[in-house]
């Protein structure tokens, strides 16, 4: 349940537990995925129009920081959360890769643009068709480029899992797989 | 460009390299002189030090694909920057073997351009330092602005024939 202070803040839903006078028990992945999901760091990897739009996001009046993720971290071994924006050159491809393994687990990866998930309208021979096809991606936000609404429906979606996702995956075998299949150790 | 200055630069060339002239043309007020591939080295040396020509700054040099004639032409753009005067050399490489020595010995910023005419035309500059990729990834096996390669990146997936025709 919603609840709001005499001040007229609104306070997020507990997560289900027993309460009592004095205390409250949940489990703890779902203290450790309501911690992670507000307090994500992103990565702006930002190479074209994606870009300036997620500068609109980032700014007073679409204000990314409502959801936590205030603050960005242009190195990613203190990212939570690499977010691709823009046309992926062939070039670039090796460079986002190094990124993206130097990024520390739990990691997660958003998509945005067409270009950053699909290669957009550069159908061309040296532009990366997806970043799919050299790291694996969470979420995808379509667009060309997409609006501030956009991406931050996309990192909502990004939050969604952050919370929901076990404490185990990262070690399970499905996990492991889903890296070996590009290559990443 | 007056006709003075042309019949002048034609003239320096003649001069030294009887019969290497195949064509001259004014294009876009443009002097485009077509040569042998031979000498072109030679001629551009001598228009580098002759007093009346000067042409001692490299505008830029590349590559027209010439699917049709088989050939490749290769294009050299230079700059007297004393008196404003530009000309364009060209001459045609068979498509078998686009094979011509380099101009680094006489303009240092011949290395990149002729690095990226490699890189896009496979003509191959003998004697440059270091000929090699500059712009694409270097284990790309093909020569992309030929007209035999298509554009298109062909591991494309999301565009097929029923929504884009190909």
């Amino acid at each position: 349940m919603e609840a709001t202070t005499a001040s007229g803040i609104k306070l997020g839903t507990k997560p289900e537990g027993v309460e009592g006078p004095g205390f409250f028990a949940t489990s703890l992945e779902k203290v450790v995925g309501m911690a992670r999901k507000n307090s994500i760091w992103p990565l702006p990897f930002a190479t074209s129009c994606c870009g300036i739009e997620f500068m609109a996001t980032m700014g007073a009046h679409y204000d990314l920081a409502r959801f936590g993720s205030e603050r960005l971290s242009f190195s990613p071994r203190q990212a939570d959360l690499l977010m691709v924006m823009g046309t992926i050159a062939k070039k670039m491809g090796p460079v986002l890769r190094q990124v993206y393994e130097q990024m520390a687990e739990p990691r997660w990866v958003l998509s945005v643009g067409a270009c950053a998930s699909s290669g957009g309208i550069f159908d061309t021979y040296s532009v990366l068709q997806g970043i799919d096809r050299i790291i694996p991606v969470d979420v995808y936000v379509p667009g060309c480029p997409p609006r501030p609404e956009q991406i931050i429906d996309g990192v909502m979606k990004i939050q969604k899992l952050v919370e929901t996702e076990s404490l185990r995956r990262r070690d399970s075998d499905e996990y492991k797989a889903l890296l070996n299949k590009y290559g990443i150790a | 460009m007056e006709l003075e200055d042309q019949e002048k630069i034609i003239e320096t060339i003649q001069a030294k390299f009887e019969g290497e002239i195949l064509r001259t043309e004014m294009l876009y007020d443009f002097l485009t002189i077509t040569l042998k591939q031979e000498k072109i080295i030679e001629v551009i040396t001598h228009l580098y030090h002759h007093p009346d020509t000067k042409f001692q700054y490299l505008t830029t040099l590349f590559a027209v694909h010439y699917p049709d004639q088989n050939q490749i032409g290769m294009v050299y753009q230079l700059h007297n920057l004393v008196t404003n005067l530009r000309i364009r050399l060209k001459i045609y490489l068979p498509i078998e073997n686009p094979t011509v020595p380099t101009l680094t010995g006489l303009f240092a910023a011949a290395n990149w351009m002729e690095r990226e005419t490699y890189d896009f035309f496979g003509v191959l500059f003998e004697g440059h330092p270091n000929l090699k990729r500059i712009l694409n990834v270097e284990d790309m096996i093909i020569f992309p602005l030929r007209k035999e390669y298509p554009l298109e990146d062909q591991v494309r997936e999301d565009k097929n024939d029923l929504m884009f025709g190909r």
